[in-house]
């Protein structure tokens, strides 16, 4: 069996993004760039599932321009086979990112699909999801245990009222949590064995995917600030103060 | 005119307060409000949808394979009803996270995201980059919304309303490739972390989970709900329906008491929305008193028994 896993090229999650001044959208120059942290566990995850013999190949994917090859080359180091680029300057909404992958699907026929949870940038925890439903799979997200059986796989998730375990048949999309497990760290000798790996590069024009019903962004802004709060030296003066609030 | 479908959110047994959240939201926009219930049993459920004052109708759809609230069984029926429909929304709890990306994609539209503000009918605001940024979005004309509502956004609406009732019977296809097993919560009967007016939360500078016991007494005499930091989820001091934070929950209470909790941007965006924020920390430099409106400096394991005396 395949495992398809999708990294996509984020900010890192240390660096606080600023908003540009007019608005226009925030600024991210010299930013340090990473795998989002979602798709790093979900690399781990087929990377555990190819050791435990149960994945025969583990192919990550990325769309982007060519930047992106940065983050599939670090992802080819932590033990992925090979590595697709699909190509374009053009920051795909979701749903044109889940029809992308669908179209990679349709040739590379993998048994299971891992993406993150959510993009940490745009915030969006939506890709995963319609990759499932144009496929017409199963999905299982937000995924904390993944046990892989023969045709089906158990997975428990995080949900709000505790963890959900469900069963689903294969192929299907899986989309990780961050408990999933912990991700390797890369060592210096697999850089340098990645990057014999293969890594193709399709032009995302080639794959007649359709990029339509977008949602247009029209203005950034910061968040509001919180007025500035004060200091208090005893926990008594906290009780006091917090019954003077109205709040105890 | 809009005409909005919410999908509510229930355990089965009682209406999720997300659903009346979503009315506010669905009120903001402007138009005609329905809710379309999905249960194996659930008359109970949409009766009390009926009551969410500023809504005209409810959709009461029951089979037995909506016993569990599956993406992949109720995404195709509420895609089949959006068609009605210029605007479908649902709450930005797992269970819409999970559903309404699925039934945006059946459609063939993208989905707005968390929507903290309502500008237009067709013109949202929501965060991005853990609420480092907020956007104003606007979707086209032509195209249908699907959105998902962010709870601590918005007060749930008021009761009182007697929408009309109608029974829907299902078509589209309910796959069997995706099955329940089960549902383990660990939760207790504290309050409902997303509901709660107060919420006491612990982090890493807790050191165990034995030590959590005093977070559990404080909470208990206050009547409050209990949160994590992920540190302390990670750390398995505390099961993980208790985190709060960018990929935890997102809670809006009127009081946020956080002891030992560092205060990292993933956290703090779980709870920008609080009333009043109040951070124990034994470092003086830690990140949380930025945002904290009152802040203590100490051992938390000294401050918790003192707090007590004085309330
Ligand atoms: C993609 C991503 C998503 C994330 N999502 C979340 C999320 O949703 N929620 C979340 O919380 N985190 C999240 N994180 C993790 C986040 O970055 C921090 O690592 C985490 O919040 C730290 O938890 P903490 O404050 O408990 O621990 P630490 O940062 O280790 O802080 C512990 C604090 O306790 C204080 N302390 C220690 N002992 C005492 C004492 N006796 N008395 C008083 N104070 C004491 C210390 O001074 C310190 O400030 C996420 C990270 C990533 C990468
Ligand atoms: N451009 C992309 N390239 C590769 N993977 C992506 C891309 N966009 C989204 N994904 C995958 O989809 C997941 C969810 O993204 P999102 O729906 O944007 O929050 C990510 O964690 C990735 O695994």
């Amino acid at each position: 069996m395949k495992i398809l896993v999708g990294i996509k090229r984020v900010v890192d999650f240390n660096v606080r993004v600023r908003v540009k001044p007019d608005g226009s959208g925030v600024d991210t120059d010299g930013a340090k760039m990473s795998i989002n942290p979602f798709d790093e566990i979900a690399l781990e995850e087929a990377l555990r599932l190819r050791e435990a013999g149960i994945a025969s190949e583990v192919i990550v994917i990325s769309i982007g321009d060519s930047s992106c090859q940065q983050q599939l080359r670090t992802g080819l180091a932590m033990g992925a086979d090979r590595a697709i680029q699909v190509d374009t300057d053009i920051h795909l909404q979701p749903l044109a990112a889940a029809r992308t992958m669908l179209a990679v699907i349709e040739t590379e026929q993998p048994g299971l699909v891992i993406l993150g949870k959510q993009a940490i940038d745009d915030d969006n925890n939506q890709t995963g999801q319609m990759l499932a439903a144009l496929w017409n799979r199963p999905q299982a997200t937000f995924a904390s245990k993944v046990v892989v059986a023969g045709d089906t796989a158990t997975v428990t998730r995080e949900v709000d009222a505790g963890l959900e375990t469900i069963e689903v048949d294969l192929p299907a999309v899986i989309t990780t949590d961050l408990r999933l497990n912990t991700p390797r760290f890369v060592k210096l000798p697999d850089i340098m064995k990645a990057k014999r790996k293969p890594l193709e590069v399709i032009a995302f024009t080639e794959l007649a995917v359709s990029n339509d019903n977008n949602i247009q962004i029209d203005h950034y802004a910061p968040p509001a600030v919180r007025e500035k709060g004060i200091m208090v030296d005893s926990a008594a003066a906290l009780v006091t103060e917090l019954k003077s609030r109205g709040l105890l | 005119m809009s005409k909005i479908l919410i999908i509510a959110e229930h355990n089965g047994v009682e209406l999720n307060n997300s659903t009346a959240k979503c009315v506010s939201c669905a009120i903001a926009t402007g138009g005609e409000i329905h809710i379309a219930v999905f249960s194996a049993t659930g008359n109970e459920i949409a009766q009390q949808a009926s009551e969410l004052s500023g809504v005209t109708e409810i959709i009461n759809i029951q089979s037995a394979d909506y016993s569990h609230a599956l993406a992949t069984t109720i995404a195709p029926e509420a895609a089949l009803l959006a068609a009605d429909y210029s605007h479908v929304y649902g709450p930005s709890s797992t269970y819409g996270k999970d559903l309404m990306p699925r039934i945006a994609a059946l459609i063939g539209v993208n989905q707005v995201s968390d929507i903290m503000a309502v500008k237009s009918s067709r013109s949202f605001q929501r965060p991005i980059y853990a609420g480092n940024a907020i956007i104003d979005v606007s979707v086209p004309a032509d195209q249908t919304i699907v959105a998902t509502v962010r709870n601590a956004s918005w007060p749930a609406a008021e009761t009182g309303g007697s929408a009309s009732m109608r029974e829907h019977t299902a078509t589209a296809e309910r796959p069997t490739h995706t099955r329940f097993v089960e549902l383990a919560s660990e939760g207790g009967d504290r309050p409902d972390l997303q509901s709660a007016k107060r919420v006491i939360s612990g982090g890493r500078g807790l050191g165990s989970q034995e030590n959590f016991a005093i977070i559990y007494a404080l909470a208990d005499k206050l009547g409050a709900g209990v949160g994590a930091s992920r540190a302390a989820v990670d750390a398995a001091y505390v099961p993980n329906d208790m985190q709060v934070g960018q990929t935890g929950k997102i809670i809006s209470p009127d009081l946020y008491i956080a002891f030992g909790i560092s205060g990292a941007i993933q956290h703090i965006t779980g709870i920008k929305d609080a009333g009043t924020i109040v951070a124990i920390n034994k470092d003086s430099e830690a990140p949380i008193f930025e945002v904290a409106d009152i802040g203590l400096v100490g051992d938390l394991f000294a401050i918790i028994p003192e707090i007590e005396a004085a309330l």
